[in-house]
């Protein structure tokens, strides 16, 4: 089976929002990076899809230079080879242009496959995925917590070709799921939860060292369906009480507030 | 003209849908137009109660293929509903469903799309909407760009569902003919089903003690646990804690796990993620303990102080126990 796996870098979640001048994007050199966690738990599973039936796993992302770093350590954990769609202008690219870029990338590769997470925790759209299996033409589902590749009888599970079909179950809200069933080539977009992660092992770190990053350019003439007119800290629905002190003081007022004036206890 | 699309599993509407029609009915302003649209196999008992509201036109998509849903029936039967009806703009509820198919059918019509909008503001030249971005860290204020009707999802719990402005008379509903090509459809779909029947109702809780990232590690948990036994409240957890298996799923709140709304809530450790936010921002007093003072958490939380949950945990069970 060939798989893709797409992977987003995104700002670590310890990361203090700080606004460009113009408020229209983040101020991009006070950002440490990490690996968008959806995506994370897509290329795990895509490691153990390859480690039941086989083939290979390509990891692709779409962004500047220092994407770069994702892709390596995605490598490190087992991916077989990246695609990097590189250009400045994606760092803030919406959903439109990003699917648009990776489909360009993917375009010559027929994989079997294409995992992504379920949405990105930087713009969070939640919509690439979708509209990459759209635009790639396959069948696609969502927020999937299960993944079971079914071969023709007599076929090896290994080739995922063109009569393979892939079982999955689909998490719908509220403790609800879903199985559902479609042919291959198809793009899933995975829960985060849905296995257990690994991480890079020294031996791994240093094989990714002569894995291979393949230069895509972006393709000409994507069109953006949306623009950030401005960025802000959320206004607060709330009137917060905020309580200072050290803790023990705070957990004092905390208690007696709690008490006295909500009531909640 | 507005359109709605509702949403509805085995003919019962999804709440959600009237919060959709609420920012329809802002968006379409005074004497503009609003339809809802619902698809399915048999769907009467949905339209007659959208139809009862009175709000605009109902729409419905009747077919046996839509009977359990699927995005490709749903992106086949809508395209053609917007081409006939030629809204300006459609809006959708930020549900998993309409996660799964909005973006196709966006791309396939070369419209905009906007996802899990909480605001909309009219800039003259046409509407802007607020989404959150950076895990709500940050609000944007987005202009969607190109032709083709406009498309927004919205938030769930972003508008009050009795902000609804109910008609005097109910509105006529108009069965629209789509034919759906069965081949077209490459989902094969089977019915939902609950994984076991949940054992701990946290919704029936009067008193929720919540931990997050900010445990740390599962080794930590005793310290929310002898908070919540402080309390006399349930310990339950935000997504990434029951990921881990620190806590079994059926303790989690949020958009894939439990909504709940009790006297209190504590939030440890908790950044706020939307998907956290919408399971339990109904509560009746809340409480965030976070060492990051931007927490998106506090933005919901009538008491917050910020510092080490480790250090101000003890001291309030401390508290509790003194009196």
């Amino acid at each position: 089976m060939k798989i893709a796996v797409c992977i987003k870098q995104v700002p670590t979640r310890e990361w203090q929002p700080r606004l460009r001048d113009d408020k229209t994007w983040i101020r991009d050199q006070d950002v440490s990076y990490e690996m968008n966690e959806p995506d994370a738990y897509a290329l795990e599973e895509a490691l153990r899809l390859r480690e039941k039936h086989g083939g290979e796993v390509v990891v692709c992302s779409a962004g500047p230079v220092r994407v770069q770093q994702v892709l390596r350590e995605a490598l490190a954990r087992g991916a077989d080879r990246a695609l990097h769609v590189e250009d400045d202008s994606l760092a803030s690219a919406d959903a439109s242009v990003g699917a648009g870029a990776l489909a360009g990338a993917m375009a010559g590769e027929q994989f079997d496959l294409v995992l992504t997470g379920l949405q990105s925790d930087d713009q969070g759209h939640g919509q690439t995925g979708v509209v990459l299996a759209e635009l790639l033409s396959v069948p696609h589902s969502t927020i999937i917590m299960e993944i079971l590749v079914q071969s023709p009888e007599g076929d090896a599970p290994s080739t995922g070709g063109a009569s393979s079909r892939v079982r999955v179950k689909r998490e719908l809200e509220g403790g609800w799921f879903q199985w559902l069933t479609m042919p291959l080539p198809a793009l899933l977009t995975i829960q985060s939860g849905i296995n257990q992660l690994r991480y890079a092992t020294l031996r791994g770190i240093m094989a990714a060292k002569k894995k291979e990053i393949r230069k895509v350019p972006l393709a000409v003439g994507l069109m953006p369906s949306q623009q950030i007119v401005s960025l802000a800290l959320p206004t607060r629905s709330k009137q917060t009480q905020m309580i200072a002190g050290s803790p023990s003081d705070a957990a004092r007022e905390l208690v007696r507030r709690l008490r006295d004036e909500a009531r909640a206890l | 003209m507005i359109l709605v699309v509702a949403e509805q599993r085995d003919g019962t509407l999804n709440r959600a849908t009237w919060e959709a029609v609420v920012v329809a009915q802002q968006l379409a302003g005074d004497g503009g137009a609003v339809s809802v649209v619902v698809l399915g196999a048999s769907v009467d008992g949905a339209a007659q109660e959208l139809a009862a509201a009175g709000v605009g036109d109902v729409l419905v998509v009747s077919d046996p293929a839509l009977e359990l849903y699927t995005p490709d029936a749903y992106v086949i039967a809508l395209a053609r509903v917007i081409a006939s009806t030629a809204p300006e703009i459609v809006v959708f509820a930020h549900t998993y469903q309409t996660r799964d198919f909005a973006p196709a059918l966006a791309t396939r019509l070369r419209a905009p799309l906007i996802t899990d909008v909480t605001a909309t503001a009219d800039a003259g030249d046409g509407a802007i909407f607020t989404r959150p971005m950076f895990q709500g860290k940050l609000a944007a204020e987005v202009r969607p760009v190109g032709a083709g009707p406009r498309m927004v999802t919205i938030q769930i719990g972003a508008y009050r569902a009795d902000q609804l402005h109910k008609g005097a008379t109910p509105s006529p509903v108009t069965p629209v003919a789509v034919t759906i090509d069965r081949s077209a459809i490459r989902q094969e779909p089977e019915a939902p089903f609950q994984e076991s029947k949940q054992a701990v109702d946290l919704s029936q809780a009067t008193r929720i003690v919540a931990v997050g990232r900010g445990i740390k590690s599962q080794e930590h948990l005793p310290v929310a646990q002898a908070l919540a036994d402080a309390m006399g409240a349930e310990l339950a957890a935000s997504r990434p804690i029951c990921d881990n298996g620190w806590l079994p799923m059926e303790r989690q709140i949020g958009s894939s796990g439990q909504t709940v709304a009790p006297k209190l809530y504590v939030a440890l450790g908790i950044s706020g993620a939307i998907q956290h936010l919408v399971g339990m921002k109904g509560s009746r007093t809340i409480v965030a303990i976070n060492k990051d003072a931007d927490a998106p958490i506090f933005e919901v939380a009538d008491f917050g102080v910020v510092g080490d949950l480790f250090e101000i945990v003890p001291a309030i069970v401390a508290e509790l126990e003194k009196a």
